[in-house]
Order: structure tokens, then C-alpha cells, then sequence
């Protein structure tokens, strides 16, 4: 029963919206229903038809229940945008929720409470009040959720009309799909309140556990992960409630089985009976070895999963490695994840199969599973005592094999291996000496040099092999330079002969004159000082014995411990971090953890602020004067929506970073480029440029107001860019009523908020207003605006400059469009836009101008301008110290010559 | 929270979205391009499904030419939103008629926007059962049961239905002939080390039904699993009969199955949807019976030959016999000619997936053919490293056969009615990833 519904993508490209218009508007009841399936249609590839509003929503009003449902997606998308439009569904939406069929009911419902707009939750309330009392458990089930959605637009709403009662009513109704989203929708709003709203007794713990029999595989979740915070009084109530879940281990579902398992771990806690614990551990492991044949995404699911059970209770899944060896054509997220259990279930028991597989996958082809396989090889070597001695002949077998990177993570390993098992293992320097000079990693080579340091009395040719490393001193690494000049030190110390001696002269010399490292030169500094003055201190402090290591490297601190597996099966349990380290609705200190890609985003000062919309005490006026920004933010204006991290630098700026708007200024005046159109930005256009006036860098800004309601409180930021371009200074827009518009020139600073990377142009802004979510678009920075005032060279100057840079800085290009046509006028503008003429000579029929220019921070350019006036044809080159910055500075001298 | 998504996106290989529903407020409407740009065009696509960029966190499957991302941006169930995704695919599916690409979404957006709105409320997964929801959501708009034209026929309970306890079947249903057909699926996976030695082998096993029966019947089903026949052996106070019995690891069941009785009393006992459906799944790792062994040789001699010798075993009844038996023994990429001897099937060389195949279309019991290949290899110099060797694949079919040893021993059927029921039962056993190291 396959459609056809993709005709509706193709329209005819002329007047395409007037078009639809008529076909809406059609007396035909076929004709509209393929116009409104149009509109859904280029709404689904992005185009804006939010025009069309008045006579989509004409279309309401049908019999034709597939048709209601468009028209309602529609609604849904658009009414944001055209909210006193939308009061002209509420009639319809209001008849709706009363119609015989209840599944017109429920969709009536299902759709207000999808729209955010404060004039329609006013009319949402009574049809909802009713909807929880209907006879039919469809629409009951439906309005239990649309509590939760109003509960979210306005919670205060919620509890005054006493929804949370009706609400609370529905945990003890006889339908178990109504009882399940009761309890969804309770549990999400107990969430985001800090009043007991919902909390769960034993009474109520009792009748939700008999409903999870007859709930929908959803409903079974919904329930187990509200109980699973219910504390149990005792160790008998835990066992009842354990005993009362366990059958939902054997469901098909994941979801189902996950939540029963983090409800059992949880109630184990407080069971003492080890006859208990250990039955239920048996009872646990076969549905969690069951997770991994589900498809790839579920199993890594249960896999980050799995890693946090064992580190609880490793009895569960101890005789269970075998599962998790790795097949061949696994995606390598799986494979990764199978590995780090498998190191935490190797035993002396399974060891020598561990290593057998660890082999096994140390000559795949994947370069990172390799190389975790061979470092999982020394996990297992310091991990387990008994089986270090095979871990590390496995190493040696893949040395042997000669493949670079394996070479190099076993030496690192090896050197861990080292430092847990010290004097044991060192007869097999020899053989990791032979590899020296295929290593080219600095992790591998810092372990190496450490080693050679660290054993220098044993090794015949310490001093030999240290040297050989020396001579690139200068173009190593950190953390090689580090560890060269310790094992020097420590070969001095050892072996206190004429080489070393000279060799830490050279070491010495290094690491504290000629290098910028302050790491380096103070250490290197210290050591100087130690042997200088006392030789035998010196050697108690860097021969000391070292502390033994042990594996701990991923095993997590047993209070996160606690709380990740508190949150089984969710986000948190996946990325082995709290939720509050990532969710940026809640209000709390944000907590790093390792690994932390995205730190910016999750500590963003819009959505922290932003949050409970309800508490908020100050007023806006009280506010605004004294801490202006973060303050604004408490309005109870429609929470932005997190960002996404491209401007996640931009959002982690401190607040005192955005500027608030409070006077008017004067418009600027000529026609500014458009940088956010009003259809993307909800009737709400700004245009903007950079521009330079009286040596200083503007951005002269027009914002229009083409929306229906007034805009006030604007607020600008600008995201870390090549210039460090900044705001200096508040950005001053009046408040705009629908229709007016506004210009301004906002001061600007530079080298503020400077990104690495090589320069662009790509200026990030961010605009946001009291009433609109926030704005994104990019700008282009001209380098035009850069150009200061004294970039003009003496002739001798320029000529001194010319000749001391290297060719290597010499850029040119070709502009085979533009014409001089008249050379006086050209100078003139150059000189206007600060490109200084200095020189010109005839060369063949040609002439060539010489002029200087400079960008802050003094970075000249030279530039060369060869031309035959009146003809096409234009070739530059120029000479500078940053030939990075020549695409843009051949950019602008195109819009010079251009004019 | 069990929320599962706060929106719902599909798109094809390009990225370009071919529809989408924003279920919750707290994510943007330009999400997608944040996973464009931080997942798509990079090579981050496929290292890992669940990722977080900014604020939010984006958890992705492909399948087929199309890309399902859900983004989050509260604590939101990975499971749960995984879960749901396979479910909605395979409702997709089934309305769709089978298959689910960016095709089938172009063709059907109406129908997959009347879904999404239906089997997902405010994030939270609602019923996506098929065979409910094609009782009211149906191609044809004017086909509602509801509709006030007093002409429609309607379906007065459909709403309880979705809602009600037994979710997944309807009511009134009526055959003339009523039929059930039981199919035993199973498939062995096997990881067999170069010297011939098990590392890990286990059988994954599902039983597929297929149902005509009118009324709402209850079903009751009898495996020769450990267990249950203990169990029973219990209740009648009847000795074990003798025989084999079967034990299972785990067992998961469709949501049809009444899990507190399977836990008290160890039977299974369900009242099943209409038509097909997955009853259970189960997993068996002690007492597998592998139906194939595979011994290969493999010599290199110097650096441009190789000799492949491989002798496949079949070791279940000589009256049996195996369908679409392939062998793929990989060779390095440098191959340049090969020569093959077979004593039956045929064999080729298959540069695309540098491997060499040998087919057999039917393949008896009890029988040991070879292939021997020569392989000539390009020299190549600067090639250090020693070549990887992939495992060899196998697949085949293996009608009648259970490499558990699983058998039905009962299927009851009772319905008020008391009509009689045909009962069919089929076993098939299939290679799952069936490697041997070499």
C-alpha cells in the first residue's frame, strides 16, 4: 500500500504561493486537500509558507479527519510565528475537544498543547479540564500528557487550576495506558519543580507495580523509571519489590529490560541476604548478554551500560567474557567498548584466552582498535600479578611484528608495566631498544627516553642512545623535552662520566636559554640548582623510588558510580558523566568530568539563567540598571533553546560580555547589506556592516520590525573570530514597534575574543531580543575596516622592508576584471580607504604602483599593483610578515578597485 | 525521564531533511544542521551513535539510505529512543509495504506525519503496534472509523483498543479456516580459532508465528526446554519422559506473553496478535550442535604464491541437507590470478571483496567436499607489513534442522468458540556470523 505522495514536492516554480493560495481557497474538497498536502510538503523541504496562514487554518473546519490532521501539523509549525492569526483556530480547536468521536477529542487536545502561544493556553484550560474526565481512556491518556505540555509553557497555570489533582487522580484509573502516562507525565514535572508534587509512597508503589502487567512495553518504562527512585524501607520491602519486577527482565523491549535492571540494582542495595544477591545476579546476566544481538546502536547502549554494572556487581557477568569477545565486522564503537569490559572482567582465570583475542586483534586493520588492543594488553599486566609475565611476552611477540604503531603503544605500555612490577621485568630493554628509531610518536618516544633514564645502569649504551636523541632537542615535543632532560639527569647521576657530563651541558643549556617552555626552563633550572649545590640531594630527589602504580585509569569514583547507575539507560549512563555536566536546564554547578568534548555549551549563561522561568523574584526594572545582563534574563521571555557548539564559545562568554540596550541613537546612512532576513527571522530583519570612521572600527547595524509584536531589550554578541573583534560598548536599539526600525553604530573593539585557526572572515553574531529567541547569522569581516591611518611608509622604509622579508611572504593574484581607468581617482579612493600610494615606475608598457598599508597590532603590507591603464587586467602582489592574511586582502582591494 | 526524543529527523545521505517533528520545545528547529556539520561531514559519522554537540545530544541509525537522528536535550532514554526508532521503522515498514528508504518517505510524508503524531506525544513513545494503528490511521483519510457520515462503517472501540490491555490484537475477528504456523529460526554464530578450537558459539534463536484465528483465542506453547519440563514434571508429579532437554539462557518475549505467569508457572501463554509476529527470542550457548566444520590450510609460499586448501564438513543427518552454502576464504588485495579444483559447487575469485567464493547450492549430510586454489600474487615491495588475515565467512540454510536441538512439543489453542485449529511447524537453521580464523 505504497503512496504517491511525492508529486507533491514538485510545483510549478511561477507564483507558487499565490497558486496554493487559489487551490486553498478551491470549492472543491479535493482540490484543497492535495493544496494543504502542498503546503505540508514545502514546509517539509523548508520553505516558508507561513503566509498562507488565514487560509490554511480556513480549512479547519472539515469532516475529513486526515485533513484536520494536516491543517493541525501545520498549526503547529506556523502558530509561533503568527500568533493572533492562531487565535483563529482556538473556535475550532474548542468544538473539537467536544466532538462525539474521541479520537477528534484527543487530537484537539494532543494539538493545543503543542502550541506555544500564551493566548491559546488560556483556551486550552477548560477543554483540558474536561478531556482528563472524558469517558474514553484515548483521550484520558492523551490530556495526561498535555499536562505535562502546559506544566512546561506555564506551571503556574497548571497548579492553580488544580490539574496536578485531576492528574494525580489518574494513577487509579482502571485503564493501564492512562495510569502509565499519568505517571510520565507526573514524574516529568516532579523534575522540574523543587515542590513534592509527586511522590511516590508505598501504597502508590504497590498499585503502579500491578498496573506494569498489563502496561504497553512504554507504559512498563514510564512506570520502572519513576520507581526506580522509591527508597525502600527495609531490606524485606526491597526483596517484595524485586521479586514483583524481575519477570520484566524477559521483555523483548531493551528499554524494559534496562529500567528493571537499574530498579533491581538500585533495591539491592539494601537487600542483605547474599543468597538473594547472588541468585538475582545469576537472574541478571542472561537479558543484559541478550542486549548485545540487538542491533549495533542498542548494544552500544547497553554496553556503556554494562561497563558501569560490572564495576558494581563484576559477579554478574564474570563467566560471561566469552560474550564479548569481538566479531570481525562489529562497528568499532562496539568494538571499543567490548574491549574495556573485557579488561575489566579478565581474572587469572580467562587471562590466557583474554590474550589469545587481544592478539587476535592487534593485527586488524582499524589503526585505534589495534592500538587499544595492545594498550588493553598492559592494562591486563598491571591489572593482574600472576599473568604479567604472559601479557608481556604477547607484547614482545608484537613488537616482533615490526608494525609502527603497535612498536609504539607497546612501549608505552611497557613502561607502565615498569613502574607497577619495578626490577622484575627489565631484561627485555634490550629487545624495546632494538625498535628505537621507528619511533615517531611523542607519547612513545617520551616512554622510551624514560625508560633508557630510568635504567641507565643497566643499559651498556645509555648514554649513546640519549645522545642520539639530543640532536633534534630544539624541534621535539614537550613532553619529549621533558623526559629527555629527567634521563639525562638521572645517566648523570648514574653514570657521572665525561659523556653525560657533557651531554648535560648541552641538555641544560637547551631547556633553560633557548627555549620559550616555562615548564621546561623551570624544571631544567631546579635540576641545575640541585646539582650545583648538593649532587647527593639531587640524587635522593630524582633517583628516588617511585610510588607503585595500579589500574585505576577508568574506573569511576564510587559516588558518580552511584549516580550513573541511578540513571541507567539514559543519556547519563551512556556518557558516564551526571546529567547536570551536560543538561543545561538545570540549575546547578556544572561538574567536568573527562573527555569533555563540548565544555562550552553546557555551562551557557542564556539557558542556565533561563531555566525556572516560575521562581523568578527580581523584577525587570529592579534589575536592569544594576546587573543588566544577567538579569534580563529572568523576563519571562521564552527560554532559548541551547545552541549547538558552533557558537557554544559564544554563549560561554561571561554575561557582563553582553551588552544590553537602553538609549537610542542615531540611524546610519547608507543601504547596510542584509544579514538576517525577516522570514528567518520571524519578521525581524537586521542588516549590518563593518565600517571604519575616524579611526575606529564600527558595526553599523538596521533592525526592522516587520513582526506584529513591539521588540525591546536587544542584546548583541559576537563569537570568537580571526580579528578578536568584540563589542566595545552597549548596543543602543530603542524599543521597536511593529513596523518601525532603528539603526545604530555600535563601537568595536579588536583582539578580544581571538580564535585559532588560520584567519577568515566569518564574523558570528548572535542578536537577541525580550520577546524572540535568539538570532545566529555570519558576517563577513573586511579587512577594508582594518587599514589604519599610519600605514604609510618612508620610500627607504618600504624599500629596507621589501628586501628583509622572505620571498616565501611574496602572495599575488590575478584580477582579470577589474580596469584603472583613470589613475588619479584610484589613488585617491586607495588613500580614502588607508592604502598609501608610495612609489610607480614603467616597466614595458605596464605601470607598477608600490603602495604600504597596516593592520593593527603594526602588520605592514607591501603592496605591488601592475596594470595597463584603461585595460583590463590587474595583477597584485603583495609582501607581508602574515601571508595568511592575503585571501583577504586581496578581497578587499577587489571591492577598491571594483567601485 | 523516559523521554525519548524532542525531535525527530529524517534524512538522506546528502543530509537534506526529508521530514521531521519537533515533539518538545527545548531543542531548535536548526538542529540538523549542527549534526550536518559536526557528525555528517566529518569523520565522526559512524564512530559513534549517541554524541553531543553544544547542548544537545544527537543519537543516530542509518537504514538503507536514510539517516534517523533524535535530538535531545535533556537526560533523556538512549534505550527507550533507540527502541523506538527500530519500532517505528518496522511500522513503517509494515505500512509501507516492506520497505523503508527515502523513496518509501517521499512517497508516503502524510502518512509518516499522521504516524509520528500518533505513536509519540510530547517525546514520550505511545502505542506502535501496527495491527492497532491500522485500525484508525489509515492511507485513506475517509476511511476513519469515526467519521460522523452515518454511511462509514465504524469501529466503535478503536480507541480502547490502543488503550486497552490486550494492545496488540482487535477484537471480532473471523476465519473460516483457523490456522497457526510456527516458524523456528535459528542462527548459529560461531568463532572458531585457527587451530580449530571453539572460542565462542552460541545460537540465536527466534520463533515467528503467524496467525488466523478468529475470536480472541489463548494460546499455550511447549518446548523441550529444560525448564519448563521440570516444571511441569512438578505439577503432574510425572517423572522427566527421557530425551533431550533443552537449556535456555534467556528467553525474551513479544509483549503478547504474560511474563508473570511464564515466572511463576513456566509456561508460555499469550493471546497473539493477529497475522505475523515475533513471539519469542531466546539464546542457547551449552550443547550447540554446529552444523558445519570448517578446515582450512592455508600456505604461503615465498612472496607472490598461495595455497588455499579447504575441506567444509557437514555434520548433521546424512537424509538432510543444506541450501545456498557459501564459503568466502579472504585473500590479500594483491591477487592477481587464481586457480581453482572443487569437488562440487563452484568457486570464483571475487576482487571486490578480495575474497574467494565457493558456492554450493545443496549440500548433503554427512559429506566433505574440498576446494583447493592456487594463488598468485602480485609482488610488491614496500609492503612491511605481514597481511592481516580476516576470518573465513560462511552462510547457509539448513532446512528441518535446529542447532539447538529445540522441538515444539505442544501448541494449545483455546477459544470460547471451541473451533478447532491447524497447527504447522517449520525449523530452519542459518549461519549468523559464522567465522573460522585462519
Amino acid at each position: 500500500m505504497s503512496g504517491h505522495d511525492s508529486k507533491y514536492f514538485s510545483t510549478t516554480k511561477k507564483g507558487e504561493i499565490p497558486e496554493l493560495k487559489e487551490e486553498l481557497n478551491s470549492q472543491y474538497k479535493d482540490k484543497r486537500k492535495d493544496a494543504v498536502k502542498k503546503v505540508i510538503a514545502a514546509m517539509t523541504v523548508g520553505k516558508d509558507v507561513s503566509s498562507l496562514f488565514t487560509d490554511v487554518v480556513n480549512c479547519m473546519q472539515t469532516e475529513n479527519l486526515e485533513l484536520k490532521k494536516l491543517v493541525y501539523l501545520y498549526l503547529i509549525n506556523y502558530a509561533k510565528s503568527q500568533p493572533d492569526l492562531a487565535i483563529l483556530a482556538v473556535n475550532t480547536f474548542v468544538k473539537d475537544s467536544q466532538d462525539p468521536n474521541p479520537l477528534i477529542r484527543a487530537l484537539a487536545v494532543r494539538t493545543m498543547g503543542c502550541i506555544r502561544v500564551d493566548k491559546i493556553t488560556e483556551y486550552l484550560c477548560d477543554p483540558l479540564q474536561r478531556c482528563l474526565k472524558d469517558d474514553d481512556p484515548y483521550v484520558r491518556k492523551t490530556a495526561a500528557i498535555c499536562v505535562a505540555k502546559l506544566y512546561d509553557i506555564n506551571a503556574e497555570l497548571v497548579e492553580d487550576r488544580g490539574f496536578l489533582e485531576s492528574l494525580k487522580d489518574l494513577i487509579s484509573d482502571n485503564n493501564p495506558m492512562v495510569v502509565a502516562n499519568a505517571v510520565a507525565a507526573l514524574a516529568e514535572i516532579q523534575e522540574n519543580s523543587s515542590r513534592p508534587i509527586f511522590e511516590i509512597t508505598s501504597h502508590t508503589l504497590s498499585k503502579l507495580l500491578t498496573a506494569l502487567n498489563e502496561c504497553t512495553e512504554w507504559g512498563q518504562v514510564f512506570i520502572l523509571d519513576a520507581l526506580s527512585k522509591y527508597k525502600a524501607a527495609d531490606a524485606r520491602e526491597a526483596e517484595n519489590i524485586v521479586e514483583r519486577v524481575t519477570p520484566r527482565l524477559q521483555h523483548a523491549n531493551c528499554a524494559v529490560v534496562l529500567s528493571a535492571v537499574k530498579m533491581i540494582l538500585q533495591q539491592m542495595e539494601l537487600i542483605t541476604s547474599t543468597d538473594v544477591v547472588r541468585n538475582l545476579c545469576k537472574k541478571m546476566a542472561p537479558p543484559l548478554v541478550t542486549l548485545l544481538s540487538a542491533e549495533p546502536e542498542i548494544q552500544y547502549v547497553a554496553l556503556r551500560n554494562i561497563n558501569l554494572i560490572v564495576q558494581r556487581r563484576p559477579t554478574i557477568l564474570a563467566h560471561e567474557i566469552k560474550v564479548f569477545f569481538c566479531k570481525y565486522n562489529d562497528p568499532i564503537y562496539v568494538k571499543m567498548e567490548k574491549l574495556e569490559i573485557m579488561i575489566k572482567l579478565a581474572s587469572d582465570r580467562n587471562i590466557d584466552q583474554v590474550l589469545l583475542e587481544f592478539k587476535e586483534y592487534a593485527t586488524e586493520v582499524d589503526v585505534d582498535f589495534v592500538r587499544k588492543a595492545v594498550r588493553a594488553i598492559g592494562r591486563c599486566a598491571i591489572k593482574l600479578e600472576r599473568a604479567a609475565e604472559r601479557c608481556i611476552s604477547v607484547l614482545l611477540e608484537l613488537i616482533k611484528i615490526k608494525v609502527n604503531y603497535v612498536v609504539q603503544e607497546a612501549i608505552i605500555v611497557i613502561k607502565d608495566i615498569f613502574r607497577r612490577y619495578p626490577n622484575t621485568y627489565e631484561s627485555i630493554i634490550a629487545t624495546l631498544c632494538e625498535s628505537l628509531d621507528t619511533l615517531d610518536e611523542p607519547e612513545a618516544k617520551a616512554s622510551m627516553i624514560w625508560i633508557i633514564g630510568e635504567y641507565a645502569e643497566r643499559i651498556d649504551n645509555a648514554d649513546e642512545l640519549l645522545e642520539s636523541f639530543l640532536e633534534s632537542f630544539p624541534e621535539e615535543p614537550s613532553q619529549v623535552q621533558l623526559q629527555l632532560l629527567t634521563a639525562t639527569v638521572k645517566l648523570f647521576l648514574k653514570k657521572p662520566t665525561e659523556g653525560p657530563q657533557q651531554m648535560i651541558q648541552v641538555v641544560l643549556n637547551n631547556a633553560t636559554i633557548e627555549t620559550d617552555n616555562p615548564d621546561l626552563r623551570d624544571r631544567a633550572y631546579i635540576y641545575w640548582r640541585l646539582l650545583s649545590t648538593d649532587p647527593e640531594a639531587a640524587k635522593d630527589v630524582v633517583l628516588a623510588e617511585k610510588p607503585v602504580i595500579t589500574d585505576d585509569s577508568n574506573q569511576l569514583d564510587p559516588s558518580l558510580l552511584d549516580e550513573l547507575l541511578a540513571n541507567i539507560a539514559t543519556l547519563s549512563s551512556v556518557y558516564h558523566k551526571p546529567p547536570d555536566a551536560f543538561v543545561t536546564r538545570v540549575k546547578t554547578t556544572v561538574q567536568r568530568t573527562e573527555d569533555d568534548d563540548y565544555p562550552d555549551g553546557s555551562e551557557s549563561g542564556y539557558a542556565e539563567s533561563s531555566s525556572h522561568v516560575a521562581d523568578g523574584v527580581t523584577s525587570p526594572q529592579a534589575s536592569s540598571s544594576s546587573v543588566p545582563a544577567a538579569a534580563r534574563q529572568a523576563d519571562p521571555a521564552p527560554a532559548p533553546a541551547p545552541v549547538p557548539d558552533l557558537l557554544g564559545d559564544l554563549i560561554g562568554l561571561d554575561n557582563s560580555a553582553i551588552v544590553p540596550v537602553d538609549q537610542p541613537s542615531e540611524p546610519a546612512g547608507p543601504p547596510l547589506p542584509v544579514v538576517l532576513p525577516a522570514s528567518t527571522g520571524q519578521g525581524l530583519q537586521i542588516s549590518a556592516q563593518l565600517t571604519r570612521r575616524d579611526g575606529q572600527i564600527f558595526y553599523s547595524l538596521l533592525f526592522e520590525n516587520n513582526s506584529q509584536v513591539a521588540l525591546d531589550g536587544f542584546m548583541i554578541q559576537f563569537n570568537k573570530n580571526s580579528f578578536g573583534l568584540a563589542a566595545a560598548g552597549p548596543l543602543q536599539v530603542p524599543q521597536l514597534q511593529p513596523g518601525a526600525s532603528a539603526g545604530t553604530l555600535l563601537p568595536m573593539v579588536l583582539f578580544q575574543n581571538l580564535s585559532t585557526g588560520p584567519p577568515n572572515s566569518l564574523l558570528q553574531v548572535a542578536v537577541k531580543n525580550n520577546q524572540q529567541p535568539v538570532w545566529y547569522f555570519n558576517d563577513k569581516i573586511p579587512l577594508i575596516a582594518f587599514f589604519t591611518e599610519d600605514g604609510k611608509m618612508e620610500r627607504t622604509s618600504f624599500l629596507e622592508t621589501w628586501r628583509s622579508l622572505p620571498d616565501s611572504n611574496e602572495v599575488s593574484k590575478d584580477f582579470p576584471g577589474a580596469v584603472v581607468s583613470n589613475v588619479e581617482m584610484t589613488l585617491d579612493r586607495m588613500a580614502a580607504s588607508n592604502l598609501f600610494f608610495i612609489a610607480k615606475r614603467k616597466h614595458a608598457n605596464q605601470d607598477v604602483f608600490y603602495f604600504s598599508a597596516a593592520i593593527p597590532r603594526g602588520v605592514p603590507f607591501l603592496i605591488e599593483l601592475t596594470l595597463v591603464v584603461g585595460v583590463p587586467g590587474v595583477k597584485c602582489a603583495i609582501k607581508t610578515p602574515s601571508p595568511e592574511m592575503a585571501p583577504l586582502f586581496f578581497e578587499a582591494l577587489e571591492t577598491i578597485l571594483k567601485i | 525521564m523516559p523521554v525519548a526524543a524532542s525531535a525527530i529527523y529524517f534524512l538522506n545521505l546528502r543530509g537534506d531533511v526529508l521530514i521531521n517533528r519537533l515533539y518538545r520545545d527545548d531543542v531548535g528547529g536548526n538542529m540538523v544542521d549542527a549534526f550536518r556539520m559536526h557528525i555528517m561531514q566529518t569523520k565522526e559519522l559512524g564512530t559513534c551513535p549517541v554524541r553531543q554537540i553544544g547542548g544537545c545530544s544527537f543519537f543516530y541509525m542509518r537504514i538503507s539510505n536514510v539517516y534517523i537522528v533524535i535530538v535531545v536535550s535533556s537526560n533523556a532514554n538512549v534505550a527507550c529512543a533507540f527502541k523506538f526508532v527500530v519500532e517505528a521503522v518496522s511500522l513503517f515498514k509494515s505500512y509501507f509495504g516492506g520497505s523503508f528508504d527515502e523513496d518509501a518517505i517521499r512517497n508516503n510524508f502524510v502518512l509518516i506525519y499522521e504516524l509520528l503524531d500518533e505513536i509519540m506525544d510530547f517525546g514520550y513513545p505511545q502505542n506502535l503496534s501496527p495491527e492497532i494503528l491500522k485500525l484508525y490511521i489509515t492511507q485513506e483519510g475517509v476511511r476513519s472509523p469515526f467519521s460522523s457520515k452515518p454511511s462509514d462503517k465504524p469501529v466503535p472501540n478503536a480507541t480502547l483498543q490502543v488503550t486497552g490491555a490486550v494492545g496488540w490484537r482487535r477484537e471480532g475477528l473471523v476465519y473460516k479456516k483457523n490456522e497457526v504456523f510456527l516458524d523456528i529460526v535459528e542462527s548459529v554464530n560461531l568463532l572458531m580459532s585457527s587451530k580449530g578450537s571453539v572460542l565462542r558459539c552460541d545460537v540465536t534463536g527466534k520463533i515467528l508465528m503467524k496467525c488466523f484465528l478468529s475470536g480472541m483465542p489463548d494460546l499455550k506453547l511447549g518446548l523441550n526446554d529444560k525448564i519448563g519440563l521440570e516444571k511441569e514434571s512438578q505439577i503432574k508429579s510425572r517423572p522427566i519422559k527421557s530425551g533431550k532437554t533443552i537449556e535456555l539462557d534467556d528467553v525474551t518475549f513479544h509483549q503478547c506473553v504474560n511474563l508473570t505467569r511464564f515466572n511463576s508457572e513456566k509456561t508460555v501463554s499469550f493471546v497473539p496478535p493477529d497475522g505475523e509476529f515475533e513471539l519469542m527470542k531466546y539464546r542457547i550457548t551449552e550443547g550447540v550442535n554446529l552444523p558445519f566444520r570448517v578446515l582450512p590450510t592455508i600456505k604461503e609460499l615465498g612472496r607472490t604464491r598461495m595455497e588455499v586448501n579447504v575441506k567444509v564438513k557437514s555434520v548433521f543427518g546424512p537424509k538432510m541437507f543444506a541450501l545456498g552454502v557459501v564459503i568466502k576464504v579472504p585473500v590479500p588485495k594483491q591477487t592477481a590470478k587464481t586457480n581453482f579444483q572443487v569437488s562440487t559447487g563452484r568457486a570464483k575469485y571475487n576482487a571486490a571483496i578480495d575474497c574467494l567464493v565457493w558456492k554450493i547450492r545443496k549440500f548433503p549430510g554427512q559429506t566433505e567436499p574440498t576446494m583447493s586454489a592456487d594463488v598468485e600474487l602480485i609482488s610488491t615491495m614496500g609492503e612491511k607489513k605481514s597481511w592481516t588475515r580476516p576470518p573465513i565467512q560462511m552462510e547457509f540454510q539448513v532446512p528441518m534442522f535446529t542447532a539447538s536441538g529445540l522441538r515444539v512439543r505442544f501448541l494449545k489453542v483455546w477459544e470460547k468458540s471451541g473451533y478447532n485449529t491447524v497447527e504447522w511447524v517449520r525449523y530452519i537453521t542459518k549461519a549468523g556470523s559464522y567465522e573460522i580464523r585462519c
